[in-house]
């Protein structure tokens, strides 16, 4: 079984994540919106994956747009 | 047919509007900012998006300072309930439509001190007049950006100069110039507009842009609930915009607005202005012409929006507009136009004015039949 290492990232606001979504697809990112994982956050909305290997870059992208976020996780996924 | 109530709501709206609600309804249909499944997620991109295109329109950083309510008034009202407070003092103009007058009113009679700063009867207002009136438990200058009986363009960099002077905050109601006039969010401080105007968007939308001078602390929301952020929390979040945004957005007419707000950016607000100015230059000169025809404002198209009212010696303004649509055709609007303040400013109360609204979409040709009309009305009214 495979293993892909994620980094999630949680917002505040879901129009936070939207933002953060633009901003990164803009610039070439691989990234996808899923619902917030129930270990993360009991929070009903919106989380956005990136390849874990891309993690810095992602938040240096966020910081650099002003687009705020609330925490980084890494996850594991099995495949 | 020939529409000229758009300064009540415009009229036809662009291809890409229909468009953007029947998409919304046939194939996105899920709750913005609600779950994270791809119909949620696509709900949710619409209405980030139509508020970044807000955002390039009125020159501002972050789109999530954008709030959107159900129109200006709802955005008007979050303002002036959510941050006067008894004792404090806040300096509005006579021109003022009754979205801001009437809660300024009611807010005086809860111990907030008012001050209505009168404009000319040409419905211009003295920058001079504004300084003068701040206090020291001033907190708000509340200012209209063009009268939606008259037209007329107040200064508001000037306004927004002394603001920032005497640290007070500007509250625009831009709901007549949002599209059609060119808006700086840097000269102001928290912006109302509303979306079915010259943005080109449905009824019911609107919003607040709230700028980086604001202390959010200090602006409480007028209304608390879900928000489909930090859902493990009974208290309302603090952050923008889901603070002042509870309750399910109107998603369908968010996806409307953006597409009236793109058309807005594709065209230019500067191409816009020329063409309404030009349709105002020309309805203004053919009107003056009339003999029995009384125009109000600074009769001067520059100094205006494309919004002129009028008069006919002789015909009460609803008898004007009954006969311009039963006989022409023509849409306008009677009466006082919910800005009493503004008709006593300009000497037209009680009376009222008849109001022709023009858009981007008029025509010359519709203009000029439009003063054909207005001149036949008053030769009978003559002869009479
Ligand atoms: C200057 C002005 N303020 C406020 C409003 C109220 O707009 P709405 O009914 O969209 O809230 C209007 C238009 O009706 C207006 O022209």
């Amino acid at each position: 079984m495979a293993e892909t290492e994620y980094a999630v990232v949680l917002f505040h606001s879901t129009q936070g994540a939207i933002k953060a979504e633009r901003v990164l697809l803009r610039v070439g990112f691989q990234v996808k919106l899923i619902p917030t994982p129930r270990q993360l956050s009991s929070d009903c909305g919106t989380a956005l994956r990136c390849a874990w290997a891309d993690v810095d870059a992602v938040c240096a992208v966020l910081r650099e747009a002003k687009v705020e976020y609330d925490s980084v996780h890494k996850v594991i996924v099995k495949e | 047919m020939i529409y000229l109530d758009n300064a009540a709501t415009t009229w036809p709206k662009p291809p890409g509007v229909t468009e953007a609600l029947v998409n919304f309804m046939q194939n996105v249909g899920g709750s913005p900012g609600r779950s994270g499944h791809r119909m949620a997620v696509e709900a949710n991109r619409i209405v980030y998006d139509t508020r970044e295109a807000l955002a390039t329109l009125f020159d501002m950083d972050d789109p999530l300072r954008i709030v959107f309510t159900a129109n200006v008034t709802q955005a008007l009202n979050l303002v002036l309930f959510g941050y006067l407070r008894p004792g404090d003092h806040v300096v509005t103009t006579s021109i003022e439509h009754n979205s801001v007058m009437r809660p300024l009113r009611y807010l005086q009679s809860l111990g907030v001190d008012l001050t209505v700063v009168p404009c000319s009867p040409e419905g211009v207002l003295d920058v001079a007049d504004v300084e003068k009136a701040i206090q020291p438990h001033t907190v708000l200058l509340a200012i209209n950006h063009a009268s939606n009986v008259v037209g007329t363009i107040q200064p508001v960099a000037d306004v927004g100069e002394i603001a920032r002077r005497y640290d007070l905050l500007l509250l625009v109601d831009a709901a007549q110039t949002a599209g059609a006039y060119p808006i700086d969010m840097n000269q102001i401080d928290l912006l109302a507009f509303t979306g079915h105007k010259a943005l080109f968007g449905p009824q019911g939308t609107g919003g607040l842009c709230i700028g980086e001078r604001v202390d959010l602390d200090r602006v409480l929301p007028l209304t608390r609930g879900g928000t489909g952020s930090q859902s493990e929390l009974e208290e309302q979040p603090d952050f923008l915009p889901d603070k002042y945004e509870s309750g399910t957005a109107n998603g369908v007419g968010i996806a409307g607005l953006g597409a009236g707000v793109r058309f807005v950016l594709e065209q230019g607000v500067e191409n816009i202005r020329r063409h309404e100015q030009m349709l105002t230059e020309r309805l203004l000169a053919g009107l003056q012409d009339i003999p029995g025809v009384h125009v109000y404002g600074t009769h001067d198209a520059r100094r205006q929006t494309a919004c002129v009212s009028f008069n006919i010696e002789g015909v009460e303004p609803s008898d004007v507009a009954l006969r311009l649509d039963e006989e022409y055709a023509i849409m306008c609007r009677p009466g006082l136009h919910c800005a009493p303040s503004a008709h006593r400013t300009i000497g037209t109360y009680p009376r009222g004015t008849v109001r022709f609204g023009l858009s981007y979409f008029n025509s010359i040709e519709q203009i000029d039949a439009a003063i054909e009309a207005v001149h036949r009305i008053a030769s009978k009214a003559r002869v009479a």
